[in-house]
């Protein structure tokens, strides 16, 4: 798996740019999820977006995951302005170059960590059938699991199972790594090994994007972003607002 | 950077992944999918079992129509009272008495050896321990036998008027009793020995189609077995009839060959056809045919429903597949995939059982089971289909989830 040679800093390519970016929600008065949002995240960034809950972490996910579309602004993922783009055209964009890693982990209860891994290509990314289960051992061996290629989810501890999701979100190069409270059902020592197995990805060139309220997990982001009430702010650097 | 914008094709759904995912979804829950397919395999054997006994039935009211028995007629008399003065109620030229009715095309008269007369029967004059068990009967008939009995003469000839008039001292072999006896070859002019009397072998009578048991005798003419060992009048006239004219003849029969005492006499006749088809008719019941549809579609009503249980019970997995980048489409063509298969296995159990029900029910009537090999095939299919309509709602719902909502609830 290559993410190629990244060059990280201000002159690496975009792989997230929000413009103005406003989600609203139809309600009286009108719900303003996100207000104006400006974001830039490059190859090879590590982002923590932090906020309390209600403070529209949510509703960024899934404008950023291509699952909603927002009100106005604009949204290029990976040089792609997905703004005019239909559903089938989200989707295909979403399942090449997105990976998500859930706070449930959402790996299907009766399947091996491998098959739970090969569900990526079976629905996203280029490849075919052939070589399959080797690529899902290559990316389980990426999380350090491919020990536990055909263990259920349900013999895989907490922090085993969150690797198993990583490793499926890794499958196809994608993108953007995007975590939605990645360490939510984790105790400390699993959020650690989870954390560390980040910033591995993250030396390889993966991009991440964590929404979180962990602190924890926030602090061992290259970048930090709070948002509330729909405003996005950047914690140190000059990103937001470029 | 920017890829062309061509690319952006959502991923085919190869079909093998397709039905892995749509088998492993309906394997994952054994049990549901167990019950799910209840009620198409009622529904499916229903109607597998009411249209399998129908044709079975139907052909079954051909074959008695076709067979011999429907153009059969059998009169016989009671064994005469002993000591009874009054005349025979049959002669041996019944026959020629039954022959002008209408309808009729055949018809000979037979009589049994009489009660208490053991009459060996034996190949040649030294008595051959090896066939002491093998007892074959002697019957007097009239030399009509061979067309009223629809048999062939299969060696020789059968006796003919003269030879009973002469009172010759020939017989005819069933083909049975010639195998018995060690006879099959006429041009020696065998003879059997008949409680120690020789009689010449003449011919071998074979293929007969009614009165199996003669093909196990040997028959006389009636003067020679009346000479020999005092045979009497006959017991049965057999009469062979044109197709349909059954009914007519055996109604008829008794009175020409005793008239003002017909009454006395026994006919056997072959069950109309009427009623032959009273008795199909309480299995072709249109309400099974009915019954079998309405539980086709309460056997739909239940697949739709539990699928659209489990479309919500997997709601989260809905949401992951899409946010991996499954399209609507696929959604909607997994969950049709498997109520498709659950209706098909229901299909293919309930074409089984409806198979084995109409081998039970013809074999319970002593039928011969006639089922359409398409209606076999054509059961399955229908089972499929059942399924593919009730999946298409739950399916539609599935593929309308949106995954935001669909990934906020867990596996």
């Amino acid at each position: 798996m290559s993410y190629g040679s990244p060059s990280i800093g201000p002159s690496s390519p975009p792989v997230i740019e929000l413009r103005a970016l406003c989600r609203q929600y139809p309600a009286t008065p009108p719900v303003l999820a996100l207000r104006d949002v400006d974001l830039t995240v490059r190859r090879g960034d590590h982002l923590a977006v932090v906020g309390p809950s209600g403070s529209g972490k949510s509703t960024l996910l899934a404008v950023l995951g291509l699952l909603d579309r927002p009100t106005s602004g604009s949204y290029a993922l990976d040089g792609v302005e997905t703004a005019g783009l239909g559903d089938g055209e989200r989707t295909a964009l979403r399942g090449q170059r997105i990976g998500f890693v859930f706070q449930a982990f959402h790996l299907l209860p009766h399947r091996s960590a491998r098959e739970n891994v090969e569900l990526a290509e079976i629905h996203g990314g280029g490849a075919g059938r052939r070589g399959r289960s080797r690529r899902a051992l290559a990316a389980l061996e990426q999380v350090g699991l491919a020990h536990r290629s055909d263990f259920l989810p349900s013999r895989l501890s907490g922090g085993e199972r969150q690797r198993v999701a990583v490793a499926r979100a890794l499958m196809g190069a994608p993108a953007l790594l995007l975590c939605d409270e990645p360490t939510g059902n984790l105790d400390s020592a699993n959020t650690e090994a989870l954390l560390d197995l980040f910033d591995d990805l993250r030396d390889q060139g993966v991009t991440l994007l964590i929404i979180t309220h962990d602190d924890a997990v926030s602090r061992r982001a290259m970048r930090r972003v709070r948002i509330a009430d729909g405003v996005l702010t950047e914690e140190r650097g000059a990103e937001v607002g470029a | 950077m920017s890829p062309p914008a061509t690319r952006l094709r959502v991923k085919r759904y190869d079909p093998r992944d397709l039905l892995t995912e749509a088998l492993v979804g309906i394997l994952t829950r054994p049990l549901r999918a167990a019950l799910t397919t209840l009620g198409t395999v009622l529904g499916i054997t229903t109607l597998v079992i009411t249209l399998g006994v129908a044709a079975t039935a139907a052909d079954q009211i051909t074959t008695r129509f076709d067979a011999m028995t429907a153009t059969t007629v059998s009169v016989s008399a009671p064994p005469p009272h002993p000591g009874s003065t009054d005349l025979p109620l049959l002669d041996w030229d019944g026959p020629d008495q039954v022959r002008p009715l209408a309808g009729v095309t055949a018809a000979a008269a037979l009589a049994e050896a009489p009660v208490g007369h053991d009459l060996p029967v034996r190949a040649s004059a030294v008595a051959d321990p090896t066939l002491a068990g093998a007892s074959i009967p002697v019957v007097a008939a009239t030399a009509g036998l061979p067309a009223a009995v629809r048999g062939t003469v299969t060696a020789g000839r059968f006796f003919d008027a003269g030879m009973v008039a002469r009172h010759d001292r020939v017989a005819v072999l069933g083909d049975q009793a010639a195998a018995l006896l060690g006879i099959g070859d006429l041009s020696q002019a065998p003879a059997v020995f008949i409680a120690g009397q020789p009689f010449t072998v003449i011919g071998i009578l074979g293929g007969i189609s009614g009165e199996q048991f003669l093909a196990a005798t040997v028959i006389l003419p009636p003067t020679t077995a009346h000479d020999r060992f005092a045979f009497g009048t006959p017991g049965r006239v057999l009469i062979t009839t044109a197709l349909g004219a059954a009914g007519q003849v055996a109604a008829q029969a008794p009175t020409a060959l005793a008239p003002g005492r017909s009454t006395e006499l026994t006919v056997v006749a072959p069950p109309s056809l009427e009623r032959a088809r009273k008795g199909v008719a309480g299995d072709t019941n249109a309400l099974f045919l009915v019954l079998g549809l309405v539980s086709l579609v309460v056997g739909a009503v239940g697949i739709a429903n539990v699928t659209l249980v489990t479309v919500v019970e997997r709601t989260g997995e809905i949401g992951l597949r899409r946010a991996l980048g499954a399209a609507r489409r696929h959604i909607a063509y997994q969950f049709l995939l498997e109520s498709t298969g659950v209706g098909l296995v229901g299909g293919v159990i309930g074409a089984s059982l409806g198979v084995i029900g109409v081998v039970s029910v013809s074999a319970a009537h002593r039928w011969t089971p006639v089922l359409d090999a398409r209606l076999a095939l054509a059961a399955p299919v229908a089972g499929a289909l059942v399924g593919l309509a009730a999946g298409v709602y739950p399916a539609l719902r599935a593929a309308r989830r949106e995954p935001v909502e669909a990934l906020r609830s867990g596996l």
